[in-house]
């Protein structure tokens, strides 16, 4: 009998919802104290800061170029390899549940697997899962738990707030007490909602399983993502009057907009409701119209759905220790990339290289049985590594398609092994829109290039000086006493940046 | 709001055998992944796609001489829609396939197009398969 893998990843959640990272708003004492106990990252990065490639890259422990799913809407292929392969082959009885999200959600034609296991009354296999038990943001499409709610509960079906508009955009509607975007009063009970789903059917599948059985199970929550409609009766936990605004929000319009105007043009652009680049965002809403009030609410609905995320985790792990397996497992706990949350007057996600979207919870909490000692990491390690991490706790070797290292145990481990640099990179074609970032974090900088594309012309960049300006205020990138940090930090960036999969895969829909 | 979007793919046959099988109206569920079935009565066309869901459509155009067809989903999601499938002869053996989606809401444009990618990939290993065929294999 090995070491039991459960892996925890929420959707789109900042650093900084963790008490264990120094948030104040939400209460998370579960994931805290499994941090407490492990081994808590300061600086995880993922490869994409959108969901389909930075779960194709948890996956396959593959750089985005690497494995190909450079947007959203791009397909990971069905022959990709996958660490719960690796696992399964090894022995390993493997599961996700949650949100998938490794091909296309809007699937009229019924093309993507993942969206028939539910319409057929089938639970898998794909990708290397024995079972595969799919929910997402809301009850709406073909995955299990929209199923499993409309057949049991078909009045709660409506109760969320609508994804998309009437002309299939992401859904720019206010709601909520300040009428902020994506915010909603959803009337479903808790014990309905997709949270607590995904906790009780991870607790259902680990059920079935042998005592003596090693186990690989990818538990993964839709939320923290937008929408922002909790169960209205767990909204009450925290009054949006009384939550600070995130310290990364610019009171003052004059100094915000300028700070944005010393960032490439799409910053700007967007703010003012001129050019949307990307899918994820909603086309009609314009960040500029943002309203403190309207950031306090979202800012504590998020932080609502990251209490009930934390009180989830503690269910299943209480179900852990019932069947005498706490000793042996490893709990890695993370999220697919962050959320602007506000900062610098921008919500939601898109093009946008700083920490609010790139800066990610990471925790490792080894078996206790491996007598790990409790550590900080604050060396740059990223979702790439993940998957060789999990090799590397069922004592199996690191395939040499992964492309990640396993993760350090603390700052001493990372620098013996070489963990410099993490990249990340977003490239984006949708409707004669294009934007293309390369980006690499070392040394306590934040470096992204730009290639041209429809608002850059290829010289533009973003430098930043992590230590000396947590909030990426200040873009140094033209700065000329500077011109050295970029010009080493740009060389490394393109000597480790793994070349583009060719032919380029098609974007097959918009999410 | 209004997309446009458009595939194309080189196949290794020529136009005319490509053309008997795209320009086929009956025959689009053979080679277009995720529709199931197409039914034609004079110039309407239900196509029935993977979820089971029925897609109505008016045929515009099929041109023989241009090799090529048009045709507009009807079903009230869209404000507008227009396919188009050029088939380009390149050589005696050799010809581009071009299939174009225009869509308001332009969302659906690219997931109607995202079906197109793939069909043209399907129709592409059809028509390059050794056992050369037009009758499809679906």
């Amino acid at each position: 009998m090995g070491r039991k893998i459960l892996f925890i990843t929420t959707d789109q959640q900042r650093y900084d919802t963790l008490g264990c990272n120094g948030g104040t708003i939400a209460r998370t004492p579960v994931i805290d104290g499994v941090a407490a106990a492990g081994v808590r990252y300061e600086r995880a990065h993922p490869q994409s800061v959108v969901c389909m490639p930075s779960r194709s890259t948890m996956l396959t422990g593959q750089h985005v170029s690497t494995h190909g799913v450079w947007m959203n809407g791009v397909p990971l292929p069905e022959d990709a390899p996958s660490v719960a392969e690796v696992l399964q082959d090894a022995g390993y009885r493997t599961a996700i549940i949650g949100k998938p999200h490794f091909e296309p959600f809007l699937d009229p034609f019924a093309r993507f697997p993942e969206n028939g296991f539910a319409r057929n009354g089938t639970f898998g296999p794909h990708r290397g899962f024995e079972h595969f038990e799919s929910a997402t943001h809301g009850a709406a499409g073909p995955l299990h738990y929209a199923r499993w709610l409309s057949s049991t509960h078909p009045e709660a079906v409506g109760m969320f707030y609508p994804v998309l508009d009437g002309s299939l955009e992401v859904n720019a509607m206010g709601g909520g007490d300040t009428g902020a975007p994506q915010a909603w009063v959803n009337n479903i009970p808790k014990d309905w909602y997709h949270t607590d789903w995904v906790a009780d059917r991870t607790i259902s599948w680990l059920d079935s399983l042998g005592a003596d059985d090693d186990w690989f199970c990818w538990m993964s929550f839709p939320d923290p993502h937008h929408p922002w409609d909790p169960p209205a009766g767990e909204v009450g936990r925290i009054d949006w009057r009384d939550v600070p605004l995130v310290e990364g929000y610019i009171e003052d319009q004059t100094e915000r907009e300028r700070v944005i105007d010393a960032k490439p043009r799409h910053y700007r652009a967007w703010y003012d409701g001129t050019l949307v680049s990307n899918y994820e965002a909603p086309a009609k809403w314009a960040p500029a119209t943002l309203t403190p009030d309207q950031l306090r609410e979202v800012t504590a609905l998020n932080a609502v759905e990251c209490e009930l995320i934390d009180e989830a985790i503690g269910r299943v792990l209480a179900a852990i220790a019932q069947r005498g397996w706490d000793d042996d497992v490893d709990i890695v706990f993370t999220t697919d990339h962050g959320e602007l949350g506000g900062d610098f007057g921008l919500m939601f996600k898109g093009p946008y290289h700083v920490d609010g979207l790139m800066r990610l919870p990471l925790i490792w909490r080894p078996a206790p049985s491996s007598s790990a000692t409790p550590a900080t990491v604050t060396r740059p390690v990223g979702l790439v590594d993940l998957a060789p991490t999990f090799c590397a706790i069922a004592g199996l070797p690191v395939p040499a398609w992964m492309e990640g290292t396993p993760l350090p145990v603390d700052d001493g481990d990372a620098d013996a092994r070489g963990f410099e640099r993490v990249l990340t990179e977003w490239d984006s074609d949708l409707f004669g829109v294009s934007v293309h970032l390369r980006t690499i974090t070392r040394d306590g900088w934040v470096c992204t290039t730009y290639q041209p594309g429809t608002a850059h012309d290829g010289t533009e960049g973003e430098l930043y000086d992590l230590a000396n300006d947590p909030l990426q205020r200040e873009n140094r990138w033209d700065d000329p006493a500077f011109a050295a940090t970029r010009s080493d930090l740009v060389a490394d960036l393109w000597d480790h940046q793994p070349p583009m999969k060719s032919p380029l895969p098609a974007v097959q829909a918009p999410v | 709001m209004y997309g446009s979007l458009r595939h194309e793919i080189r196949i290794h046959r020529s136009a005319a055998d490509v053309w008997a099988l795209a320009g086929d109206v009956t025959k689009l569920h053979t080679w277009f992944p995720g529709i199931v079935d197409s039914t034609v009565d004079g110039n309407m066309r239900v196509i029935t796609m993977g979820t089971g869901l029925p897609m109505p459509e008016e045929i515009l155009l099929i041109d023989h001489t241009q090799r090529r067809f048009q045709y507009r989903i009807t079903a009230p999601i869209f404000v507008h829609h227009r396919g188009t499938i050029d088939v380009i002869e390149l050589a005696d053996d050799e010809c581009l396939v071009v299939y174009s989606t225009e869509a308001d809401p332009r969302t659906m444009a690219l997931v109607i197009a995202g079906g197109t990618a793939g069909a043209l990939v399907e129709l592409k290993r059809q028509m390059e398969a050794p056992a050369l065929s037009t009758e499809g294999s679906n």
